[in-house]
């Protein structure tokens, strides 16, 4: 009698994954032992998202799925403000995604009622990530299917970048990347990732676009990029200083080749 | 779900329904502990209680009236070099004098400090749990709590019990990184921040003579023998004050006991210069 119990738990929490979402197909589940597991396949297949923390800026940047021909284009937003100061972008469930925002935008103006100063990004983090445990503790629910990026600059002015992910842990990162090819993406960072990289605020936007670039399919209409300055609040960027942005980093890559191709001939 | 609905399995909330059917119980599983112990209460306010009519009823002429005064004087004041707390020591239940020894100044961490003034009971109790929210906040966080957010606790737990007859009128001082902080916080929720308060039933004589005295510019010894004067005096003519006087000096890198001096002795030095 148990065993056939846990086989119907098991496949209930593969049913309520797969629902979700729309882009994701049935056939990619295999039979995981646990919910938290399975919230963490549907994270994978969420399109990709990417963090890079500057010395006085901070950036998120997201892969923007093409939208169908009669749908808006503006009502698809990966990237949201908590808080002044704070804002995250997220793979996985949009709609958990919703809740779990929406429950991080109050208690950063509850803190601000009770504490009389904003948040600490930090403190945020541990919210959303207690909030996130509780889930996968409790009777008759299952855990929130995302994972978060979370950056902004505490109030002493330093900038930070966390990512919490479905089982409740979280941690500081430098640069980090969620979603689908997050290993691609984390990988170009790990080799591209110097201090001269992110010495100013524009070679950090150029970092996080340049690795979109490498997993997003047809260059910059597809990359919705948002930054935080310190003492400003969040800036999300149109698509023309991106499309800027991304011919700058064309032209250098043709310089960069065409420099190689002298070095080999002379 | 389905599994659910067939198990027959019931939620707490639904069990508990069924035992209190009437409105809900006060007392709250503390399950989320970023609402700062403020949103879930201490007490759980039995059934069919009123707590705030009995109250009501005990200051009605020609009904049983039971006094709650505020017997002490506590004073407190900011200045240049940082904020001077000044207390007495007296402890009364009507005419009876308790106590003429008690600390009436609770040491929260080495940089905050909270008086006592009313019911020694509710003072002491609640002061003590701001005491154990702020450790734990400290423990948390990995930063000190504010002089603001603490004395912001300690008024959200008081409005809770609003109307139910707790007493009690303290001083939150300390210093944080927004430099020296001074809160002022009241049995009925009132959270005021200012240079200079004085509580309890002998604050009047000890306003008349801080304010007489006061500059922002003393020097320390002067700013020390302001607040001795204050309660000194009020302690002369009060009859709920006395003992005496324990002061001490918040500064930057934390607070210091700066003496603790019998009132009468006190007295007998002033008087010299008086007559």
């Amino acid at each position: 009698m148990r065993q056939t119990l846990l086989v119907t738990i098991n496949t209930a929490s593969k049913h309520q994954y797969s629902q979700q979402g729309g882009e994701t197909a049935c056939s990619g589940w295999s039979l995981l032992s646990s919910p938290v597991e399975y919230a963490q396949e549907a994270v994978k297949k969420g399109s990709t998202a990417v963090g890079i923390r500057g010395k006085d800026i901070v950036v998120l940047g997201v892969e923007k799925k093409s939208v169908a021909k009669l749908q808006e284009e503006r009502t698809v937003r990966k990237i949201c403000a908590l808080d002044e100061h704070v804002c995250m972008a997220f793979a996985g469930l949009t709609a958990d995604a919703r809740i779990v925002i929406n429950r991080a935008r109050v208690e950063c103006q509850s803190h601000r009622l009770t504490v009389e100063d904003p948040v600490t990004v930090e403190y945020i983090t541990r919210y959303i990530a207690t909030l996130k445990q509780r889930y996968t503790q409790s009777n008759g629910r299952r855990p929130f299917g995302i994972s978060a990026l979370i950056v902004g600059f505490d109030y002493d002015g330093t900038p930070r970048l966390y990512q919490t992910d479905p089982s409740g842990t979280y941690h500081a990162w430098k640069a980090n990347a969620i979603g689908r090819s997050a290993k691609t993406v984390r990988e170009f960072l790990e080799k591209n990732y110097t201090d001269e990289a992110i010495a100013g605020d524009n070679e950090a936007i150029k970092l996080a676009i340049k690795a979109l670039l490498e997993v997003v399919q047809s260059g910059g209409k597809n990359i919705e990029l948002a930054v935080i300055r310190r003492n400003q609040p969040l800036k999300i960027l149109e698509s023309k200083e991106i499309e800027t942005l991304v011919a700058e980093i064309e032209k250098e890559k043709e310089e960069e080749a065409e420099k190689k191709k002298q070095k080999k001939s002379t | 779900m389905a599994l659910f609905d067939v198990s027959g399995f019931k939620d707490y909330s639904e069990l508990r329904r069924q035992i209190h059917p009437g409105g809900k119980t006060h007392l709250v599983d503390r399950t989320n502990h970023y609402n700062f112990g403020a949103k879930t209460q201490e007490f759980a306010v039995p059934l069919g209680v009123d707590p705030s009519g009995f109250i009501k009823s005990c200051s009605r002429d020609g009904g049983v009236c039971i006094e709650l005064n505020h017997g002490t004087t506590t004073l407190a004041f900011k200045f240049r070099h940082g904020v001077i707390v000044a207390v007495d020591s007296r402890a009364s239940a009507g005419r009876y004098l308790a106590s003429n020894d008690v600390n009436k100044v609770i040491e929260i961490n080495p940089y905050l400090l909270g008086t006592m003034s009313g019911s020694a009971a509710d003072c002491q109790y609640w002061e003590r749990l701001l005491a154990k929210e702020c450790r734990l906040y400290r423990l948390r966080n990995n930063h000190r709590i504010s002089v603001a957010a603490a004395s912001k606790l300690l008024s959200n737990m008081m409005l809770g019990y609003r109307g139910m007859g707790l007493s009690m009128g303290s001083m939150i001082c300390g210093w944080d990184k927004e430099g020296p902080g001074l809160y002022y916080v009241d049995d009925n929720g009132t959270r005021l921040s200012g240079r200079m308060f004085s509580t309890g039933c002998g604050n009047s004589y000890a306003y008349g003579v801080v304010d007489s005295g006061y500059r922002e510019d003393m020097t320390v010894e002067e700013a020390y023998e302001l607040g001795r004067r204050g309660i000194a005096h009020a302690t002369h003519r009060d009859a709920y004050s006395g003992g005496v006087v324990n002061m001490y000096h918040m500064q930057e890198d934390g607070w210091i006991k700066v003496c603790k001096e019998d009132v009468s002795e006190l007295i007998h030095r002033y008087r010299k210069g008086m007559f």
